[in-house]
């Protein structure tokens, strides 16, 4: 090959760079960046094929992580997949709970009371708003800043993650949600501490705007970045705030109203540009966001039992059927899809995790970047490897 | 004490504090230790002396440095920093030399051997020969050059060259990417970092690190000291010259041949043990070298900043200066992203070039109406402003271009 020609075309968008490719220019430097790179979140590679610091072709590698998770779901009970459901996007194990618990209702048409209801809700925005911190702290950390905005991002979560381990024993692998309520019940100690880090967070977050956003460097490195169309982003499934960003209005807390989502009154942010710094800003509006719910869910949460009385625990067997729970993670849409033959344990057990389906658009962002792009559009992607490799 | 009207460098240099004993304390060491040995040896004597007080010195400088860099970067970020070793943390230093010395030191097969040995070790000594002409004090010049300001940067520019040899010499294809970096980064900064303190150059009539110092001599008013940063060019030249010097010593935000996040290391990606130290020490050593050339040509050198202050040696008013630098680099550091290759280009080119260059014209007219006086002086200085100001404005809306804060709509 030589001259300017198209190389490399995307599988998913056809989107392709230009690359000067003759013996004047010489060759193209493959890199293998990972999956031992430090900014790979985990034990990701990719394969980047450059044209001096420009991205010509990326080719995403994963599977290093992969613990057979789907296989273990089959062999496993229904309430024996719930903690190894905390492993997949070990981050938001909370949500995860509860999409899995959504599943396992719907298969069984298990209703749920109303207190475990508001507490799902509670620990989901509260899990959100970890998700969310950890992800403006990495992608910080990925342009450069040396740590700060992490560490200030980290102090909050660390105050989310007390309150998880108060509340279920464990700080990331709760395992908390049962098929038709809770584990435990929450204190009013809990409740307080709870209102205060709602009441308290809202500032936080001006104190990290304040310090990052509106940073010239910052917007320089990420406006205009590693931009999505919202068509893309529709044909290749892609959910979660990484689709608002694009324009897209599609919330499932929203659209499928779950829960008692339909009771709060919040808004949901929505990009223009799709870019990098959209996806960003879509995070810190969506904490903002939730910390509304968290203001109204947490005075109105009912008295009552949190576990439906006539729920089955042990030799729980869902009439044969199948069904798919799906709940509006931090990432995007996470679901769990089951089939039932009538035994203890499902007949099939499928995950859908957002990272995985959100990472697949990965190079159509990255072409025509160059490689310090490359790593920041990871971050703002939001990936957790267990969640990917499964 | 000298009196509020006197502006002569010579009526300075015979004042009380040029001639206090702490003052003349260094000196007399050298001479009283050269005055041991034979006349013919004595020069060699005196340069050893010189040379041995530098390294040892500022290798102090360097280790304290690296625990005041780490306790502060961890105070900025919530953190307490290291705090294990020794009483709050101070043998740390200790500690990572130790670490440093015992780890293997491992060579990539395919690494060029020699280049891959020569690299920090030019590096290092690259940034130890820039120390040889900045006045540390009154009379404390290691060598005294009539060029030094050449010199310096002669051989702090050959740095990057160091630096270029460790990335190719790696084998390595993240090190050569920072190779690549590298040489643009010294190729873009080499030329606002020299054509901002040019006008002081033109203004002092002098390329000697000495003969800039006796030009920022006296005061303004009484009290205010006739320092290069206390005039609007000057201003605009520090400013200038401290952004290309980051880039020069490859700090953050301009810390792109080592990218962590990009290139692991970039070119120290395949060092390790007491050659990566090396690495460290010659960027700290370029660090503070860079500051000292930014304190002599802006910041007065070693002179007092307040008339009633110059009982207080020389030297120590260089540290002040010096530790006030560097503690700002280091907030830099804690507090900014990195750019991009090519913003950062950008950043030198489309911005800080010719701004230098507009600055040069700035000080031209500076220096032609220093006859100006009464309503005329205000006349000047608001000129001066505006010249300095109206094209920071007009280059930088350019180089912003469409980043902006945006605002968002909700569905």
């Amino acid at each position: 090959m030589s001259g300017v020609e198209p190389m490399f075309p995307s599988p998913s968008s056809g989107a392709h760079v230009n690359a000067v490719h003759d013996p004047f220019h010489g060759d193209l430097l493959e890199v293998s960046m990972g999956p031992h790179h430090p900014s790979t979140h985990g034990v990701f590679r990719m394969m980047v094929t450059l044209d001096g610091e420009t991205i010509v072709k990326l080719k995403p590698v994963f599977g290093y992580l992969h613990r057979n998770h789907e296989k273990l779901g089959e062999n496993t009970s229904y309430l024996g997949s719930m903690p190894y459901t905390d492993r997949l996007d070990y981050l938001n194990s909370m949500t995860n709970n509860w999409a899995y618990a959504l599943a396992v209702e719907k298969l069984a048409g298990q209703p749920v009371p109303e207190r475990a209801e508001y507490l799902r809700v509670i620990l989901a925005e509260l899990t959100r708003l970890l998700n969310h911190v950890c992800l403006a702290g990495f992608l910080l950390q990925d342009t450069g800043a040396s740590g700060t905005p992490l560490m200030y991002a980290f102090r909050e979560r660390e105050k989310i993650l007390d309150l998880f381990e108060s509340l279920s024993g464990s700080r990331m692998m709760c395992n908390y949600q049962r098929f038709g309520g809770c584990r435990v019940d929450a204190s009013p100690e809990w409740l307080a501490g709870a209102q205060t880090i709602t009441n308290n967070f809202g500032r936080f977050l001006d104190e990290y705007e304040e310090l990052i956003t509106g940073n010239e460097i910052m917007m320089a490195r990420t406006q205009g970045v590693g931009a999505l169309t919202p068509e893309l982003a529709i044909s290749a499934g892609i959910t979660g705030p990484m689709l608002r960003a694009t324009g897209v209005n599609y919330d499932l807390r929203k659209v499928d109203a779950y829960g008692v989502y339909s009771r709060f009154d919040f808004r949901v942010p929505l990009g223009d540009h799709g870019d990098t710094y959209d996806r960003y800003m879509i995070r810190i509006l969506e904490m903002r966001e939730s910390i509304k719910i968290l203001q109204q869910a947490l005075p109105a949460l009912p008295a009552g039992p949190i576990m439906d009385p006539k729920a089955k625990i042990r030799g729980f067997r869902p009439k044969a059927g199948e069904a798919y729970g799906r709940i509006e993670g931090p990432k995007g849409e996470i679901g769990f899809y089951l089939i039932s033959d009538g035994s203890p344990n499902p007949y099939r057990y499928r995950v859908r995790p957002p990272s995985l389906v959100n990472l697949t658009v990965l190079e159509d962002m990255c072409l025509g970047q160059t490689i310090a792009d490359a790593v920041i559009i990871l971050g703002s992607v939001d990936i957790v490897l267990g969640e990917v490799d499964r | 004490m000298i009196g509020a009207t006197s502006f002569s460098p010579l009526l300075l240099a015979a004042g009380a504090g040029a001639d206090s004993f702490l003052e003349r304390l260094p000196l007399v060491i050298r001479d009283t230790v050269a005055g041991v040995f034979p006349a013919p040896l004595q020069w060699l004597v005196g340069s050893t002396l010189s040379i041995v007080a530098i390294v040892a010195i500022f290798g102090g400088i360097f280790a304290g440095l690296t625990l005041v860099e780490r306790k502060m970067l961890g105070r900025i970020q919530n953190r307490p920093g290291p705090n294990r070793t020794g009483p709050m943390g101070l043998l740390q230093p200790i500690a990572d030399g130790i670490k440093a010395l015992t780890k293997e030191d491992i060579v990539p097969r395919s690494a060029d051997h020699l280049l891959h040995y020569l690299a920090p070790v030019a590096l290092l000594a690259f940034s130890i020969l820039t120390f040889a002409v900045i006045p540390f004090g009154r009379n404390l010049v290691p060598l005294e050059l009539d060029a030094a300001v050449l010199y310096f940067f002669a051989a702090g520019a050959a740095s990057e060259l160091a630096i270029f040899m460790a990335g190719w010499a790696s084998r390595n294809k993240f090190s050569l990417l920072a190779a690549m970096r590298a040489l643009a980064q010294l190729i873009s900064y080499e030329l606002p970092l020299l054509l901002s303190f040019v006008p002081i150059i033109m203004l002092a009539g002098t390329l000697s690190m000495t003969g800039i110092i006796d030009a920022q001599a006296g005061w303004q008013l009484g009290f205010i000291p006739r320092w290069y940063i206390f005039t609007p060019w000057g201003f605009a030249a520090f400013v200038i010259f401290l952004i290309a010097a980051l880039a020069e010593s490859n700090r953050s935000p301009f810390d792109l041949p080592e990218a962590e996040s990009e290139l692991i290391a970039g070119h120290l990606t395949e060092y390790s043990g007491f050659k990566y130290a090396l690495f460290f020490m010659a960027e700290y050593f370029g660090m503070i070298a860079l500051s000292g050339m930014a304190i002599t040509l802006f910041l007065g050198g070693w002179r007092a900043p307040l008339p009633f202050l110059e009982f207080i040696p020389s030297y120590a008013w260089f540290g002040a200066k010096l530790l006030v630098l560097l503690l700002f680099f280091i907030w830099i550091r804690g507090t900014f992203p990195r750019l991009r290759i090519d913003q950062l280009t950008r950043l030198a080119w489309k911005f800080l070039v010719p701004l230098a260059l507009v600055n040069l014209g700035t000080a031209a007219f500076w220096s032609l109406t220093s006859g100006w006086s009464g309503a005329l002086q205000l006349v000047r200085w608001a000129l001066t402003i505006a010249m300095v100001i109206g094209p920071f404005v007009l280059l930088g809306r350019g180089l912003s271009g469409t980043h902006r804060p945006r605002t968002y709509r909700y569905a």
